[in-house]
C-alpha cells in the first residue's frame, strides 16, 4: 500500500484541515467579538432610562439622552418600510413568477447594479429627488433614501426565495383546481414567506444602521419630531455627530448610542428567527 | 358520477393478478355515442418543434383502471398531463386534438381549465404535500384554497379513510404534512386529490418513489378507489400494471402502439413491439 492512501496519511490530512478551518473560524470571530466587547464596555455605563427618553442636552450639562434620535430612526425606517417593502418584495415576486422575458431581465440587471451602488450615492440621489424640490431636509427624504437602499437587495432575495419553492407544489395546487393567481399567492408565496420575512427584517436592520444616506436627507434635529416634512434625528447621525465632537462626555454618548443601535439591530434579527419558526409539529 | 355505461355491466370482479382478465376492449377510434368516461381523439402534444405525442386515440370506461406503460421518454407522463391541461403552463407546449370527459371537449373554446381540474384530479410521481400546512390543512387545501365551504372535518376524515391513512394520522392532524413518511405523504396527496371530489383520477407513477410495502398499500388503494373513480395510472413497472389495471395502453416514441385488456397485452399482444417490451427485450 502506498503512503498516499495509507490510513495514517489520511488521518493527518484530516486533522490538519480541521485545524485550518478552526483557525479561520477564530480569525473571523475575533473582530465580531472585539466590536461587541468594545461597544458594550464603553457604552453600557451610559445606559439609563433617561438616555432612552430624554432629549440631548448642550455640551457641559449632565444627563440628557437620545430619545429623539431613537424615535427618529424607528420612524424613518418605518416610513422606508412603507415604501420599500412592498416595492422590493413585489418586484421580487414579479421577477420569479413572470420575469423570464426581456423586461424581467432588464429589471433583474438594474436591481443587481443598484444593489452595488454605495449608500452615499443613494443619499445624493434622494437629495436631488426630494430635498431640492421640497427646499429643505426632511424625514421623507431620509425614508426615500433608505427605501431605495432596501429595494434592490430585497427584490433579489425575494426572487430567489420564491424560485426555491418546488414547482411540484404549484402543480399540486393547480391540479386541485386552484386558479393560477391564488396558487401564486396562497401556495407559492406562502411557502416562501418565512424566508421573505427574514429578508425584510435583514433589509430593515441594514437600513437602520445606515448613516451616509441620512446625512444630507434627514439631517438632524435637536428636538422631538414626528412631522415627516421636517428634519429628523437618527441614531446613526447622532453617533456620527457625537463621535466627531471634541467633548469626552459626547464621546461616551456616542458609545452608548452605538450600543442602543446594536440592540435594535439585534432585536430585529432575533425577531426574524422567532417569526419564521415553523408553527407545525414535526416540521422539517 | 354518471351511471355506468352498458359495457360496464360486463366488467368482471377484479381477480387475483395471475388469473387472466377478460376485460372488454374499447374500440381505438370510438364513435360519438360512447360508453367512455374519458375519450381521446387524435391527440398531439408538441414542445416547440418536438412532436412528443403523436395521434393518440383511446377511451376509458367508467370505474376502470387504465395503465399506461412504455419505456422512459415514450410520452406516458406527457399524455396524462394533457388530460387535465397541465401543459397550459409549460412555455412552448402546444396540444392538438380532442379530449372528452363525459362528452365535453377539454380543449374546446370557453372551457375553464381551473374548473376542469377539479373534476380530473392528479397524483404526482413524488409526494408533494404543502410544507406550510398541517395534515388536516393539506387534505382540506382544495376546499380552502377554492373557498368551498362545508364540513371540512367530515370531508377530511372521509378522504383520509378512503386513502387508508386515517388510522395512522387521526391523532396528529395538526402535525406538518411533511412530517409523514414518503408512503404516508403519497396517501396524503391522494386524500387531498379526493377532497375536491374528482371523477377521474390521474396518477403519474404514484409509487415510483416508494418502498414495496408503501407501494402495496397504494395498489390496494387503487383497487378500492376504482369503485368510485375512473383511474388512469402511468407506471414504470409492468408488474404493477398487471396487478392494478383492467386495460393497458403501451406507448412507444410518443405513439400509442397497442391498447387492450391487461391480460391480453401481457400474454398475447398483437404488436411485435409490445411483446418485445413486456417480455423485457427492451425498455
Amino acid at each position: 500500500m502506498s503512503f498516499h492512501s495509507s490510513f495514517t496519511y489520511r488521518k493527518v490530512v484530516d486533522r490538519g484541515m480541521a485545524a485550518v478551518c478552526a483557525i479561520c473560524f477564530v480569525a473571523a470571530f475575533i473582530p465580531l467579538v472585539s466590536v461587541l466587547w468594545l461597544v458594550i464596555s464603553k457604552g453600557a455605563a451610559g445606559l439609563s432610562w433617561a438616555f432612552f427618553t430624554e432629549l440631548p442636552k448642550p455640551v457641559g450639562e449632565e444627563g440628557g439622552g437620545i430619545g429623539n434620535a431613537l424615535v427618529g430612526t424607528l420612524y424613518m425606517v418605518g416610513l422606508a418600510c412603507l415604501i420599500g417593502l412592498p416595492l422590493g418584495v413585489g418586484a421580487g415576486v414579479y421577477l420569479a413568477e413572470k420575469g423570464d422575458g426581456t423586461v424581467g431581465n432588464t429589471v433583474r440587471f438594474m436591481a443587481e447594479v443598484l444593489s452595488g451602488v454605495p449608500s452615499i450615492v443613494i443619499g445624493i440621489v434622494a437629495y436631488a429627488l426630494v430635498v431640492i424640490p421640497m427646499g429643505h431636509f426632511s424625514a421623507w427624504a431620509g425614508a426615500v433614501a433608505l427605501a431605495i437602499l432596501m429595494i434592490p437587495t430585497l427584490a433579489r432575495a425575494s426572487e430567489e426565495l420564491v424560485r426555491l419553492v418546488p414547482g411540484s407544489l404549484r402543480e399540486a395546487s393547480l391540479a386541485l383546481g386552484v386558479p393560477n393567481w391564488r396558487t401564486s399567492l396562497r401556495v407559492i408565496i406562502r411557502t416562501a414567506l418565512g424566508g421573505i420575512v427574514t429578508a425584510c427584517l435583514l433589509a430593515v436592520a441594514r437600513a437602520a444602521g445606515e448613516t451616509a444616506p441620512l446625512l444630507f436627507t434627514a439631517l438632524n434635529n435637536q428636538y422631538w419630531n414626528v412631522n415627516p416634512s421636517a428634519p429628523t434625528a437618527s441614531l446613526t447621525v447622532a453617533i456620527f455627530n457625537y463621535a466627531i465632537s471634541p467633548y469626552d462626555d459626547w464621546h461616551a454618548k456616542a458609545w452608548t448610542a452605538s450600543l442602543v443601535l446594536l440592540i435594535v439591530v439585534g432585536l430585529l434579527n432575533i425577531a426574524s428567527r422567532v417569526l419564521t419558526r415553523n408553527r407545525l409539529k414535526g416540521a422539517r | 358520477m354518471t351511471p355506468a355505461a352498458p359495457a360496464q355491466a360486463m366488467s368482471p370482479e377484479k381477480p387475483a393478478p395471475p388469473t387472466p382478465v377478460v376485460a372488454q376492449q374499447p374500440p381505438l377510434v370510438p364513435g360519438t355515442e360512447t360508453p367512455f368516461k374519458v375519450e381521446v381523439q387524435d391527440l398531439n402534444v408538441y414542445f416547440r418543434a418536438n412532436h412528443a405525442i403523436r395521434h393518440v386515440s383511446l377511451g376509458v370506461i367508467p370505474q376502470t383502471v387504465l395503465a399506461v406503460i412504455g419505456p422512459s421518454g415514450c410520452g406516458k407522463s406527457t399524455f396524462i398531463r394533457a388530460l387535465n391541461r397541465m401543459h397550459d403552463l409549460v412555455p412552448g407546449a402546444r396540444v392538438e386534438g380532442k379530449v372528452f370527459v363525459d362528452g365535453r371537449d377539454l380543449y374546446a373554446r370557453g372551457i375553464d381549465p381551473v374548473l376542469l381540474r377539479r373534476r380530473v384530479g392528479m397524483v404526482f410521481q413524488r409526494p408533494n404535500p404543502f410544507p406550510t400546512m398541517s395534515i388536516f390543512e393539506n387534505v382540506a387545501a382544495g376546499l380552502t384554497l377554492n373557498g368551498i365551504g362545508g364540513n371540512h372535518a367530515e370531508i377530511v376524515e372521509r378522504c383520509l379513510r378512503q386513502a387508508a391513512l386515517w388510522d395512522e394520522v387521526k391523532d396528529r392532524l395538526r402535525h406538518a404534512g411533511t412530517s409523514l413518511s414518503g408512503g404516508q405523504q403519497q396517501r396524503l396527496c391522494i386524500a387531498r386529490a379526493l377532497a375536491v371530489e374528482p371523477e377521474v383520477l390521474l396518477m403519474d407513477e404514484p409509487a415510483s418513489a416508494l418502498d414495496p410495502i408503501a407501494t402495496a398499500k397504494i395498489e390496494e388503494l387503487i383497487h378500492e378507489l376504482k369503485e368510485k373513480y375512473t383511474i388512469i395510472i402511468v407506471t414504470h413497472s409492468m408488474q404493477q400494471a398487471a396487478r392494478v389495471s383492467d386495460n393497458t395502453a403501451f406507448f412507444y416514441l410518443g405513439e400509442l402502439i397497442e391498447m387492450g385488456p391487461t391480460a391480453q397485452i401481457f400474454t398475447n399482444p398483437r404488436e411485435r413491439r409490445t411483446e418485445d417490451y413486456v417480455t423485457g427485450k427492451f425498455g
